[in-house]
């Protein structure tokens, strides 16, 4: 879930032109978007404060087959939060799940792994050490 | 909580629509309104009578339901409303059998009359032009409305339900597609 959640539409639908066709779906709810308020403790264990509230698209479908799947997206991106939704449906299948890890999850995964590293890699070349007595001894 | 059923198609549109027929039931008692959505509620809710929640119910409403859990889960997943545990805790009230006596709901104060609760009511039929004769604020002279299906002693409950004006609780009625509302100012007599 969280791969798809990162993924931006068209990430998700140039994977899904290489995977089985994915079953009808019928929308529950939305694809809709709202406001969720994001908490944060201070020091991560202080008492809990209201930081601000993001934009959130959520999505649930319900399957031909009776799966409902659903999804919560960061942003406005309908289409997105809709394939996420009928995506997490249909990994339910057991006879579907295989070639959708392969064809969508695991390539979009790897691809966010590289991304992740290469701006890891970019920070790090110009990474300040404001403590240098202390960690170089 | 989830739900295998689907809400309304269209949210707003649906809502305001259903809004809408709401207000003109509240405001001309006993009669009926024909709401053509496209819902399919879950068994036993009334397509009337799953609208009126969608569109009124929400999370700051407790509504209590004796429509069993599939019902209750529905109304959670697409209304968002908490569910009240006792009837006297609910801003709404959703009955397809017998309803809690309409004493023990909410019936606001006198300072603050609008903080009482509403009961949906599902009834077998509704009809207008026989039975019961009302008459009250809304109506010119006398309206006609055969209702079936109401619990025994539902009139003596509206007597003294109308009699603490302008406490008391509102009642809306839904058969089917169909939906009659009862605001507590309306008086009631046999035919």
């Amino acid at each position: 879930m969280g791969v798809l959640a990162r993924a931006s539409a068209a990430e998700i639908a140039e994977r899904l032109g290489q995977a089985p066709p994915l079953p009808q779906h019928q929308r529950l709810r939305g694809p809709e978007t709202g406001l969720a308020m994001v908490r944060g403790r201070q020091g991560g264990d202080g008492a809990p404060f209201n930081l601000g509230e993001m934009t959130v698209t959520r999505c649930s479908v319900r399957l031909a087959d009776g799966l409902v799947g659903h999804a919560y997206v960061a942003g406005r991106d309908k289409q997105q939060a809709e394939w996420a939704a009928v995506l997490d449906a249909a990994l339910q299948n057991p006879a579907l799940r295989p070639a959708l890890l392969e064809a969508v999850i695991e390539p979009l995964a790897t691809a966010q792994a590289e991304r992740a590293q290469r701006d890891a890699r970019k920070a790090a070349a110009t990474r300040v050490q404001f403590f240098t007595m202390a960690t170089m001894r | 909580m989830s739900t295998t059923l689907a809400g309304f198609a269209d949210p707003v549109l649906e809502a305001q629509r259903c809004f809408r027929a709401l207000l003109e039931a509240m405001s001309r008692p006993g009669r009926v309104q024909r709401l053509a959505t496209g819902l399919e509620p879950p068994s036993p809710l009334s397509q009337a009578a799953a609208a009126v929640l969608l569109t009124l119910a929400d999370s700051d409403t407790p509504v209590w339901t004796d429509a069993g859990a599939g019902a209750a889960d529905w109304l959670r997943f697409h209304a968002g409303c908490p569910l009240a545990a006792a009837p006297e805790g609910a801003t709404f009230l959703l009955a397809c059998a017998a309803p809690p006596p309409l004493a023990a709901l909410q019936a606001g104060t006198e300072e603050e009359p609008h903080r009482s609760a509403t009961l949906v009511l599902q009834v077998a039929e509704l009809r207008e032009g026989a039975g019961w004769r009302l008459t009250g604020p809304g109506i010119e002279s006398v309206h006609r409305l055969l209702v079936k299906g109401l619990p025994d002693g539902f009139l003596a409950a509206w007597t003294a339900n109308h009699a603490r004006f302008p406490r008391g609780v509102d009642v809306v009625l839904c058969a089917g597609d169909r939906l009659a509302a009862l605001p507590r100012s309306t008086r009631i007599e046999e035919p």
